[in-house]
């Protein structure tokens, strides 16, 4: 599997999010920020597929540059 | 107590060469006598080739500098004949610990292969293996070997001509003029030889200072590596403690950059630094203190024409990693037969541009491992700290993020994929030993001394391993120096192991410096002749630019 899943991928995205949101409750920035570098460094290796994640760095990088261009 | 670095071991004395109405010719000169020349120094005398070392000083250079040897640094010290010294009188260690402000995270074991003459590391003062070097050194040259090292001969300018290389030399009686045919500089991160010849050192600046301590104590820590991220006697920074022979202990502290240097040498600043560290009540002297920053960098090129760049002088990376000293010592391994074979017209000089390939591709490799060390060590934006930091704090709980802790990646040595010597490979043996991969040793039960080690096996030339399989007729001929080792997997298992795996036979062609060139299950006198060809520079392989 190198392909990288841009489709709808979980049975209940609110109940994923609302989740996300959760466990950020209360915390500071700092204490945030360091909570989503766990997330990514758990979920990186939870995917173990370096082709997957390089596609997933360069398709998050170019997202915020479309964004920015936007002006959003 | 006087140290090794007090004495003058290879004192002026004045030469005939100063006193001669014109330049007297010599093979080949070595500018530098720290390790990498000495180094270079014996392997080429213990190949025949004259050999002339010149060095600034006349003495070891003081302080512990490089501790860290590797094992394949033992290996190539085996085959230059001080191996058993310095494995003896160094530290043997393999545990390492990792804290990450109050707590230890984690530890490690290098968990060495067994089966090997050499163990993965030992620490052992600089000083200690120029010693050994410098006394290996002598003891040829008192059996009558060409080589000779003047002490106090500083090379104040080098000429570079087509067919040799002229050097101006200043001594405590005036100077003097040399020709050599060859000159290798080893002369150091900052080689004056590198500067003279005007050419390029460019790389990459960290802006940082560390303070190293050698101190001498009575302690009872652990003989292990200790690395501290963010430790509370060093806030914001990191830290290292490193057992060395004689008591001595490294102790490496992270500074930052904006620091006064010569204020923080001083003991009344480093001591409270180590009484932090180290607590109150434990005694200890300073043995060596220095603030040093680095840069990883390289020349573009480790040969133009007659002079050869090596060690420090040719590519410089930081410490973390050892791989300063041991990649050194890589070079010389590299360069020495090569030049050897040169000088006796039996290769054609193009065989010395595959160093230039070779320990390039090496010191890229070990310039990236070291960037990607100390980008780790010492985060540079907030980012990075954040990710840093939340490698750290899953590595206590979760064996997935360990492998992430990046407080240097210890030497190994390269494999020359690719390289411009390798011949044939054959993909039904095992990857570890595939061409340009350096030989892992193995027990030899069978070999000539009882419980032998393959690596003590090997010829000072080429050498045909065959496993399993009877080498074919006539290799003789093809090259009367050529070594031969026979076994079988029932006489040596684990080498047959390493080399065979699960295939019936197999048949290696090793380089003089213990790489392997060439392999294959069934092999021709031709296959082999023709991998020799290459291996020897005699015949082109694809073009590498």
């Amino acid at each position: 599997m190198t392909e990288l899943t841009l489709t709808r991928n979980l049975r209940d995205p609110d109940g994923f999010y609302s989740n996300l949101m959760a466990v950020h409750e209360g915390l500071s920035k700092p204490e945030s920020d360091a909570l989503n570098a766990r997330l990514i460094l758990i979920l990186a290796n939870h995917i173990g597929d370096e082709t997957v994640l390089a596609r997933a760095l360069h398709t998050a990088a170019q997202s915020a540059r479309v964004a920015d261009r936007a002006g959003s | 107590m006087t140290k090794i670095f007090d004495r003058a071991l290879y004192p002026y004395a004045r030469h005939p060469d100063q006193d001669a109405n014109a330049p007297v010719r010599h093979k080949v000169v070595i500018i530098g006598a720290g390790p990498v020349g000495l180094a270079a120094a014996i392997d080429l005398a213990q190949r025949g080739v004259p050999v002339l070392v010149l060095d600034e000083n006349d003495r070891v250079s003081h302080g512990s500098r490089a501790i860290c040897f590797a094992k394949r640094t033992l290996e190539i010290l085996d085959r230059l004949g001080c191996g058993d010294v310095t494995t003896d009188t160094g530290v043997t260690w393999d545990h390492g610990r990792v804290f990450f402000g109050e707590r230890e995270i984690f530890s490690f074991n290098l968990l060495p292969e067994d089966g090997h003459k050499r163990p993965a590391f030992i620490n052992l003062q600089q000083y200690y293996i120029e010693q050994f070097l410098v006394e290996r050194a002598q003891a040829l040259a008192a059996e009558g070997a060409p080589l000779e090292i003047r002490g106090r001969n500083r090379v104040e300018a080098v000429g570079a001509h087509s067919d040799h290389v002229r050097l101006e030399i200043e001594t405590p009686e005036g100077p003097y003029a040399l020709h050599a045919d060859w000159l290798i500089a080893c002369d150091g991160a900052n080689s004056p030889t590198r500067r003279m010849m005007g050419m390029d050192f460019v790389g990459r600046v960290f802006e940082d200072n560390f303070l190293i301590a050698d101190v001498v104590m009575d302690a009872d820590f652990p003989t292990e590596r200790w690395f501290w991220f963010d430790p509370p006697f060093n806030r914001g920074q990191s830290a290292l403690l490193h057992k060395q022979p004689d008591n001595v202990w490294r102790i490496d502290l992270q500074l930052g950059w904006d620091i006064d240097r010569e204020a923080e040498k001083a003991p009344e600043r480093v001591i409270p630094r180590l009484k932090a560290m180290l607590g109150e009540d434990v005694d200890f002297s300073l043995e060596w203190v220095s603030i040093y920053t680095f840069q990883c960098r390289r020349m573009e090129r480790f040969r133009h024409g007659r002079v050869i760049f090596a060690g420090d002088a040719a590519h410089q990376v930081s410490p973390f990693g050892a791989r300063g000293a041991n990649s050194g010592l890589q070079d010389v391994d590299n360069l020495c037969w090569k030049l050897a074979r040169v000088i006796a017209g039996q290769s054609p000089e193009r065989l010395l541009d595959s160093y230039d390939w070779e320990r390039v591709y090496g010191a890229d490799e070990n310039i990236l491992n070291s960037t990607r060390s100390t980008e780790f060590i010492t985060p540079k934006s907030e980012t990075s700290r954040l990710f840093r930091d939340a490698v750290l704090d899953l590595a206590e709980h979760h064996a997935f993020a360990r492998p992430m802790v990046n407080s240097g990646r210890l030497s190994v040595p390269c494999i020359y994929d690719d390289g411009p010597l390798n011949g044939p490979d054959c993909d039904a043996l095992p990857p570890r030993t595939r061409p340009g991969a350096p030989a892992p040793d193995a027990p030899a039960p069978d070999a000539p001394l009882d419980n032998g080690w393959l690596l003590d096996q090997l010829g000072r030339g080429f050498t045909l391993l065959a496993i399993g399989a009877d080498p074919p007729e006539g290799l003789h001929e093809i090259d009367p120096a050529l070594t031969v080792l026979v076994t079988t997997r029932d006489k040596a298992p684990v080498l047959a192991d390493r080399f065979a795996g699960p295939a019936p036979s197999a048949l290696y062609l090793i380089r003089p410096d213990q790489h392997i060139c060439a392999r294959w299950s069934q092999a021709s006198a031709a296959d082999v002749a023709s991998a020799l060809a290459r291996a020897s520079g005699l015949k082109h392989g694809a073009s590498h630019d």
